[in-house]
């Protein structure tokens, strides 16, 4: 093990530990992170750097939602029928209030409405990303690894889902999933329909990458060394082969987070996703579109940009991550 | 050739057969279609006799084989909802989906097709960054908030064109058109837009790249110092060459324009089937969605299966290299 000296600089850290500290594992990782090429591409990229800001100042005004949000949405006690339709901007003419990005109909703030929103809006993306690359991944190594019929099976289901849209698939399993639960439960349960539905649509490119690279690396010198002395076969697939196909994984998962986002967007807008009462940024453009035709344009505007806003931003970063992986591809 | 047809036409099958299984299960385990078809004061008796006559005690196998004879000619059911067979329903809302592709699949492909030869040879032109700038953004937008910023500008300000509906048709008696009114036309115009504008910019994206580098070749080089006249040789030496793979995304980009029509047809309120679909997830109406499903996947399955047999007796190439992909 080296010593201190290679850990970037002085820290807290350094100090409680006991003499001669061994630099923590992550602290470790974070300067070879910092160091990688990855890294200098990044800092060289002027499109990467604001697209992840944008990504950021979002996530960050979606975490901290209820700190940031000069009213609560959802606490109809809060509300205020006297501030309905206040435009953006301009103190309301009967009660004097400000609204930065105006209100609805019933008086609910625009911006706070958007940053619980933003929330609901980027937990079912990521999480639906979770569920598709953990499911994807899985299925690819294994139909990479074990080969014959079981992958024979599981790249003919991905075919042939691969040639419908994953919308579509998304809106028949919702629909599925809605037929199981109860009428009385569906309010509750549709963020979670919602996560499964887009989940289970979208596995299917991670599949295809991690068999790609299982069949690639099965029958190098190092796998066969692993096999022969006794590995067990999940472990040669997690610890050995997987981390070649870290590179793909992470590239597909930011483009597939724009997806899922815009699916979840999508499906609330249709009116089958989140509940009216728990609105995400499709609920909230899905509400605002009633407004169009009697002018209040507001309603519908800002929702709409921050959904445009994450969306382009997430796409620009998946782009730019693809390009600095593999320069190849460029 | 026949045997690569025949393994592709047994593919297909296999696949709807697959389908099948998928909506079948979905037919005959989502809710239950007794109690749907019932209501809550049946009897025990009548609970009994109604599914001895839908022959929901036979054995499983049974079962999907006569749903799979039934789908075959056409034969869903009723729908909870309407309580009319369910072909009905869907033959009704049919033409009004089948329009809106057929334009918007054209606008598509003429758009597309000019803008990307535009493009690649006005490469650096302030014009063509613009179109790929605004083709970006436009692949980032969802389908459905083009939508609306069309209907935000061009129905609300501009009182151009009307924001929702199919307007006036004309009854042919089996295919009620909107082509033959004024009002169906423009009515036309806005969802046709909507739904085309994400092809239209993959088919531009495409065209642009395959012109470029068709462009760069050698055959180009030499018409061009034979003295070719510049539009011959953009359009007939150069476009000819780009067409194979343009016609073969087109025809699949086909299928994903009538799936999408769904987003398209619930903002315009369009009257066609998607719209139908969306209601019946609402309302868990399982046998609009299992015959919605089936014709969304021959509609698939066809297109896929003429697109493979068109490339293979196109391209010579295809013929050893990609017996089993898609």
């Amino acid at each position: 093990m080296s010593r201190t000296d290679a850990s970037p600089g002085p820290g807290p850290d350094n100090r409680e530990a006991p003499a001669p500290p061994p630099p923590p594992a992550w602290r470790r990782r974070l300067g070879e992170a910092l160091e990688s090429d990855l890294a200098y591409a990044f800092c060289r990229s002027p499109v990467a750097i604001i697209s992840s800001l944008v990504v950021g100042l979002i996530v960050f005004a979606a975490v901290f939602a209820p700190l940031i949000a000069p009213h609560d949405p959802f606490d109809p006690a809060s509300l205020n029928l006297m501030d309905g339709f206040s435009r953006p901007m301009t103190p309301n003419e009967f009660t004097g209030n400000l609204y930065w990005l105006g209100a609805d109909d019933q008086g609910r703030d625009v911006f706070s409405a958007i940053l619980y929103g933003s929330r609901i809006s980027l937990f079912v993306g990521f999480a639906a990303v979770l569920l598709s690359a953990a499911m994807g991944v899985g299925l690819g190594l294994v139909a990479g690894y074990r080969g014959g019929w079981l992958d024979a099976v599981i790249m003919r289901i991905a075919d042939v889902q691969l040639s419908f849209p994953s919308i579509l698939i998304a809106l028949l399993i919702y629909g599925v999933a809605r037929g199981f639960i109860p009428p009385t439960e569906r309010e509750a349960a549709a963020v979670w329909v919602l996560i499964l539905a887009i989940g289970l649509s979208e596995w299917v490119q991670y599949a295809r990458a991690v068999r790609g690279v299982v069949l690639v690396e099965k029958e190098k010198e190092y796998v066969q060394a692993a096999r022969l002395i006794g590995v067990a076969p999940w472990r040669i697939m997690a610890t050995h082969i997987l981390p070649n196909a870290f590179g793909p994984i992470l590239v597909i998962a930011t483009i597939g987070l724009a997806l899922a986002i815009i699916a979840e967007a999508t499906l609330s807008f249709l009116g089958v996703g989140v509940s009216p009462t728990q609105p995400s940024l499709g609920t909230l453009i899905r509400i605002g579109q009633g407004f169009l035709f009697s002018g209040e344009w507001w309603i519908l505007l800002f929702p709409a940009l921050t959904l445009l806003a994450l969306a382009l931003a997430i796409n620009l970063l998946g782009d730019w991550l693809r390009d600095a992986i593999n320069p190849k591809l460029r | 050739m026949l045997a690569y047809v025949l393994r592709r036409v047994l593919q297909s099958v296999a696949v709807l057969l697959a389908v099948g299984l998928v909506a079948f299960t979905m037919f005959r385990y989502v809710g239950d279609p007794v109690e749907n078809m019932l209501g809550q004061e049946a009897t025990q008796a009548d609970r009994a006799e109604l599914l001895e006559r839908l022959g929901l005690n036979d054995p499983i196998h049974v079962q999907y084989a006569r749903f799979i004879r039934n789908a075959a000619v056409g034969e869903f059911g009723v729908s909870y909802r309407q309580g009319r067979p369910v072909t009905q329903v869907i033959a009704e809302r049919l033409p009004a989906t089948l329009e809106l592709a057929f334009v918007s699949g054209i606008l598509a492909f003429v758009g597309g097709v000019s803008l990307g030869v535009y493009t690649a040879l006005k490469r650096n032109g302030v014009l063509s960054n613009a179109i790929m700038i605004t083709s970006l953004i436009g692949v980032s937008l969802p389908t459905f908030l083009i939508g609306i910023v069309l209907i935000w500008v061009f129905a609300v300000e501009l009182r151009w064109l009307p924001s929702y509906g199919r307007g006036d048709v004309v009854d042919l008696g089996w295919w009620d058109t909107g082509f033959l009114t004024l009002s169906g036309l423009k009515s036309l115009i806005l969802p046709a837009i909507t739904l085309g504008l994400y092809q239209l910019t993959l088919i531009m994206r495409l065209v642009r790249a395959e012109m470029l580098e068709v462009l760069r070749t050698d055959y180009i080089k030499f018409a061009e110092a034979r003295g070719i006249p510049d539009r011959s040789l953009y359009f007939r030496h150069a476009l000819k060459n780009t067409m194979v793979p343009v016609i073969t995304i087109t025809g699949l980009q086909l299928g994903s324009i009538i799936a999408f029509a769904i987003i398209t047809e619930t903002v315009f309120q369009w009257p066609g089937v998607g719209l139908l679909f969306i209601d019946a997830i609402q309302f868990v109406d399982v046998p609009v969605m299992a015959a919605y499903l089936l014709l969304i996947s021959l509609v698939f399955v066809t297109i896929n299966l003429i697109v493979d047999i068109l490339y293979y007796v196109v391209d010579p190439r295809i013929r050893d290299a990609r017996p089993g992909a898609r």
